[in-house]
């Protein structure tokens, strides 16, 4: 049998609940996420950062999820896509999704809806070129993303509704 | 995933001297291992070779800056996104605030370090350029103590670099010197976002009456290293920006870098969009737009 | 009764579980005991298989489930049209990537560590990488000539007309491979054994091609192997024969292990080894009067199909009958051919050979209406064809066909005869270059001529005691809105609530055959079968009494009720059957090829930067008619998705071969638009209900693919007068083109 490193404990937050990942220490967030605790919405699309699919949120910051080694979210808050909605309330964000055909295959979808619920934490009115950038790093194949900018514009209106 | 997970060790370290004393320890066994958005992708194509690592990511040590009246320092683990939210850095090193941002997409920016791309010594990398142009320091640590060296010295060859095996990059110091000159960044990517470079440009200089005074040109992506262009700058020194030196500039660009072709361009293109690039930097400074990158 | 649904933006039905991460993906399976299977693929391109050996000995090789051609139990051929494809290769391999063995272990990291450690000796044969060497022979390396498949579409007399003919223009034009790049690579999990027969689950269009296929290689009774489909993040025709392939190799793994297994390629495997759009040349001549009116036209149009025949046939079929486009010419030629390399086969990709032959043809017009002096615009107002007229293959246009209405409406949208006048004016002075162009086409929905008479597909409605009714088809849900529109079209002709209808989980054990989720067939072939079996359950309610002519959703549930106590099952089935007067020559490829067409005009409009040659869309107008929009913003999402990829075709995707394999096999290094690359895209429909269609609706997936690059070429033509022939065009390639102008 080829030579095996020791696995590691890696105690951290996700979606609000303390856990204690067992894993070795390079597994790559993404799969811990998905095979240890089965939060499965986490997507793998290129494993090599360059879909987004795989986004989730580390300490607030944005993501990919199969460049983190494990290792290195000791401490962290991680928040998932299964995070993102309060019980039954969808966030802003998938309502806007869901009304405006933001999602079409779904795959893109988790991580594109991380994608935009950051930008509008980090930029709550952001215009048409802080849309673009700020969902630059997520690729998605179905929708040309014109629906899914409708999509943050509305969430933007349906937050300001609420404020 | 093509690499074998179970044979790869990453540990995280106490503090610094507790990561410099496993590097002096074992010269070369361990490797420095930050945000991971460059090894992870050798990693899971299964092209990453060496196999330990120590996680540098979570040492405070390597982190934060420090703005005195000389320099602006940065620590090696300083993100892109840092560059970007860095008050000094947006008014006086724009070139750099304009590589972080259009490196990678936002995810990406979280995570690259400016270290991490120094030491990964990618060719297309894209901060380097700016580095280059600002005529940024380097500090290395070791048990040994600390050592300052020049960045334009550092990149030896394709992959190659002045930094022992026992060595850290602790920090990027940058002269606060760029006052009065005009500064000019174009990244040539394969699109808009989440782009490798093809074509990576910094450029910056004192222009007089036409006349230049000081220029100082980089470029990415056109040599197995990231390139100061001396010889084109040493041709532009003193000389009148009009048509004639402008052309007489590209010729000289064009002969000073001997690009390659690649998955992503080809040597043709790469060395008529560094000629243009130039072209339009240099029309920029003789028509004294304001394009400050 | 309910307002009418068809036409309203009901929520998209699967999309609650999409916007959380509920949805339950192939990946996101496991069974007890699973084991992970990997393909140890050819290193060489063409030649005989020598040697395999396991090499490293840190390997526990006989923990390993270890499958080669010798354990097949039936037919070593992936069954589709030719059958010439084999699971694995035994004595030849015939392009690199195929596979030759199979690995299973329960160790995921273990099993890709083993893959890489078979080593595949190969003597090596002599390869034809290259459309044109395929086509000069320069190496026989399929069947007798290489051809997989020739057409030959005659009408009127072209030979007559090149002497009576004011000018003759000939152009050639070529376009590449293209990735379909699906976020989800392809996947399945098997489950195989003697006593149950196959069971796979997988990420895929047409479960019903999987099953034939499978019954083939394990040599099974049709109810010894069932096929479900999960949800599919995304297809595009990738999907579309590929799962064929995996799932075959899945279940070979688990019939020999006893076990389940799961095979999820990554990206580098899926690029490189499933299929791509089909590269093309085009030949044209064409012969024109000295008043604009086309007179004959010749056209030579030839696909790479790589090294086997798998869907070759029939998406240059597509291909041909598009390759004239929607304009009246009276003498046609289309002589046509898919061809063998030595790389790994082409496949179904959205449009369906269309985008080839219409980017060719939408090309060559703006050069035959500069050779009559004409502007592309006033070339094809003067050659349209409308109602009555008949198309390349003699089909009479039955349907009112306006394209002069929809350039009126697109340019109007897009102020195109403004921006013509206003960007020669600017450009003299402008260092970058702005220009605007345009194409106008058709795309015809289902299969192609008497493919959906073969078809035969079925439907079925199933209706529950409590009033729910469920839609019973294999027609899958990959993004494009299956689940949401049959919904909506049941509920419509049941007069119920869109609420009280689902769509049942395609599974072969538990639907009928629909056919395949292909051709822009689901709204309006598959989707009118929907409507058919709901009037027949709505019939069945009122016949027994059990309805009034008008209800409600109550009085509908409660007469679900009574239906179901009194003789048990409600369930109504409807087959397909061809609209009246529809008729198809196989022969002669003469008559009626599509039930209805879909038709087009897009304007794009660009700036060019000659400091990097980079061309940048800025503006994306689609107007199109597609009969009855069942759900708007559905729709526009389809035409926006295939308009971008449309753009990626144009400007960005481009396969980067050697020695017939695909190199830059990462997303990193294959370029497709991300958020920051994609214009505005305006969609606009006019409506034109299709009598044959669900509430009056035609096909619309694969429209939106065939306008983007030649409205892009058209535009850049516009901005800097380079006409360019092939896509796609890189900035690489615009300097070349530049270079050679000004030689």
């Amino acid at each position: 049998m080829p030579e095996r490193v020791k696995t590691v404990e890696v105690r951290c937050t996700v979606n609000g609940e303390e856990r204690t990942l067992h894993a070795y220490p390079m597994a790559r967030l993404l799969d811990v996420l998905r095979e240890e605790l089965r939060l499965t919405g986490t997507k793998e699309g290129c494993g090599e950062g360059e879909c987004g699919a795989c986004s989730v949120l580390v300490d607030g910051a944005l993501v990919n999820s199969c460049l983190v080694p494990v290792l290195q979210v000791e401490g962290a808050t991680i928040k998932t896509i299964e995070g993102v909605a309060n019980a039954e309330q969808l966030h802003a964000v998938q309502e806007a999704f869901i009304s405006c055909g933001g999602a079409q295959c779904g795959i893109c979808t988790p991580g594109m809806v991380l994608a935009a619920v950051n930008l509008l934490e980090r930029v709550p009115e952001p215009d048409a070129a802080a849309i673009r950038n700020g969902l630059a790093g997520n690729l998605c194949r179905c929708t040309g993303y014109m629906k899914i900018f409708e999509a943050v514009v509305r969430a933007c209106q349906t937050n300001g509704e609420q404020a | 995933m093509r690499a074998y997970l179970p044979a790869y060790e990453l540990k995280t370290p106490r503090d610094l001297n507790d990561a410099l004393d496993m590097l002096a320890r074992e010269p070369g066994v361990w490797r420095p291992f930050a945000g991971g958005t460059d090894l992870m992708v050798l990693f899971e194509a299964g092209k990453l070779a060496h196999q330990k690592f120590i996680n540098i990511w979570n040492l405070p040590e390597l982190r934060g800056s420090e703005t005195t009246a000389a320099h602006v320092t940065l620590g090696a683990l300083t993100t892109y996104t840092d560059v970007q939210a860095h008050d000094v850095l947006q008014s006086e090193f724009p070139l750099l605030c304009h590589a972080a941002s259009e490196t990678g997409g936002l995810a990406i920016q979280n995570r690259g370090t400016l270290g991490g791309n120094i030491a990964n010594a990618s060719p297309a990398a894209d901060s380097p350029p700016a580095f280059l142009v600002y005529d940024a320091e380097l500090e290395l640590v070791s048990q040994s103590g600390a050592r300052w060296l020049s960045y334009q010295d550092f990149h030896t060859g394709y992959k190659q670099m002045l930094m022992r095996p026992d060595e850290l990059l602790r920090a990027i110091r940058l002269p606060r010197a760029m006052k009065g000159w005009r500064q000019y960044y174009r990244k040539v990517g394969t699109r808009r976002a989440q782009a490798i470079s093809k074509v990576c440009f910094a450029g910056a200089a004192n222009v007089e009456q036409g006349q230049v005074r000081e220029i100082r040109l980089a470029l990415g992506s056109v040599a197995p290293t990231v390139v100061r262009c001396l010889k084109t700058e040493e041709f532009l020194k003193g000389r009148q920006l009009d048509d004639a030196t402008i052309s007489a500039a590209r010729a000289e660009l064009m002969k000073e870098i001997a690009p390659i072709d690649d998955i992503r361009s080809t040597a043709n293109y790469r060395l008529r969009v560094a000629a243009n690039v130039l072209e339009e930097f240099l029309s920029q400074l003789r028509n004294g737009d304001d394009h400050s990158a | 009764m309910t307002d009418s649904l068809v036409g309203r933006p009901v929520p998209r039905k699967e999309g609650r579980r999409k916007v959380t991460g509920q949805s339950r993906y192939i990946d996101d399976m496991s069974f007890p005991e699973m084991l992970y299977g990997v393909t140890v693929r050819s290193p060489a391109p063409r030649g005989r298989i020598k040697h395999i050996a396991f090499t490293d000995d840190t390997i526990p090789w006989d923990e390993f489930t270890i499958v080669t051609a010798k354990d097949v139990p039936g037919a070593n051929y992936v069954a589709l049209i030719l059958n010439d494809q084999p699971y694995l290769a035994d004595e030849f391999v015939n392009h690199m990537e195929e596979a030759v063995v199979l690995l299973a272990h329960a160790d995921k990291h273990l099993v890709e560590k083993a893959r890489r450690s078979v080593v595949i000796e190969i003597e090596p044969l002599p390869a034809v990488f290259s459309l044109d060497d395929s086509v000069n022979r320069k190496e026989i390396i399929w069947g007798e000539d290489n051809v997989f498949k020739s057409f030959h579409v005659e009408k009127g007399n072209v030979d007559e007309v090149w002497a009576k003919a004011d000018s003759i223009v000939e152009g050639e034009y070529r376009t590449g491979a293209q990735e379909q790049l699906y976020i989800e690579n392809n996947g399945v999990i098997a489950v195989a054994n003697m006593d149950e027969g196959v069971t796979v689950w997988g990420s895929m269009q047409c479960p019903y091609y999987v099953h034939k296929a499978l019954l083939k290689l394990f040599n099974l009774p049709d109810d010894k192997v069932r096929v479900i489909q999960m949800e599919t993040g995304g297809g595009f025709g990738g999907k579309e024969e590929y799962p064929s392939m995996i799932a075959g190799h899945a279940a070979l793994l688990a019939w020999k292990a006893g076990k389940p297994v799961k095979i999820i390629y990554d990206r580098a495997e899926d690029m490189a080894a499933t299929t791509k759009r089909h590269p093309s040349w085009t030949k044209h001549r064409t012969a024109v009067t000295r008043d604009g009116k086309l007179l004959g036209m010749e056209i030579d149009f030839v696909v790479d199909g790589g090294a086997y025949a798998t869907l070759s046939a029939v998406v240059l079929s597509r291909g041909t009958i598009h390759a004239a486009g929607p304009y009246n010419c009276p003498n046609v030629r289309i002589k046509s051919r898919a061809v063998a390399t030595n790389a790994p086969p082409h496949g179904a990709f959205r449009g369906f050979g269309a985008p080839q032959s219409i980017f060719a043809l939408e090309r060559h017009l703006n050069k035959v209406a500069r050779a009559v002096g004409l502007t592309p615009e006033e070339f094809r107002r003067r050659n349209f064809i409308h109602e009555g007229d008949r198309t390349a293959t003699g089909q009479v246009i039955r349907e009112k066909v306006e394209l002069d209405k929809l350039l009126d409406r697109a340019f109007e949208l897009t102020d195109y005869h403004a921006k013509l006048e206003r960007f020669a004016a600017e450009n003299a002075a402008s260092q970058k270059k702005k220009g605007i162009g345009f194409a106008t086409f058709m795309h015809g929905a289902g299969f192609t001529g008497s493919g959906e008479k073969f078809l035969e597909s079925v439907v079925g409605l199933e209706a529950t005691a409590e009033g729910r009714v469920r839609v019973l088809a294999a027609s899958t849900e990959i993004g494009q809105g299956t689940n949401t529109i049959f919904s909506q079209i049941a509920a419509e002709a049941l007069g119920i609530d869109y609420e009280l209808v689902e769509v049942s989980q395609p599974d072969t054990a538990n639907v009928p055959n629909s056919g395949p989720t292909v051709a822009s067939r689901t709204c309006m072939i598959v989707g009118k079968l929907v409507e058919s079996a709901a009037l027949g359950l709505k019939q069945t309610l009122l016949g027994r009494g059990l309805l009034a002519e008008k209800y409600s959703t109550e009085d509908f549930k409660r007469a679900c009720a009574h239906y179901i106590e009194e003789h048990g099952a409600l369930k109504t089935f409807s087959q397909y059957k061809a609209p009246p007067g529809i008729e198809w020559d196989d022969e002669k490829y003469q008559g009626d090829a599509y039930g209805a067409f879909a038709w087009a005009v897009y304007v794009a409009e660009v700036t060019f930067d000659p400091v990097t040659y980079e061309t940048r869309v800025d503006d994306f107008v689609a107007v199109q008619e597609v009969g009855r929009v069942i759900h708007p913003v559905l729709a526009a999402g389809q035409i926006e998705g295939g308009v971008a990829q449309g753009i990626g075709y144009a400007l960005y995707e481009q396969v980067v071969w050697q020695d017939g394999r695909m190199i830059n096999n990462q997303m990193t290094n294959y370029i497709m638009p991300t958020a920051a690359d994609i214009p505005p895209i305006r969609v606009f429909f006019e409506e034109q209900p299709y009598l044959y269609g669900p509430a009056g609706a035609k096909g619309i997936g694969e429209l939106p693919m065939d306008g983007p690059a030649p409205a892009i070429l058209n535009a850049i033509e516009n901005a800097i007068g380079l006409s360019i022939n092939h896509i796609p065009l890189l900035p690489e390639s615009m300097l070349e083109e530049m270079e050679a102008a000004h030689a």
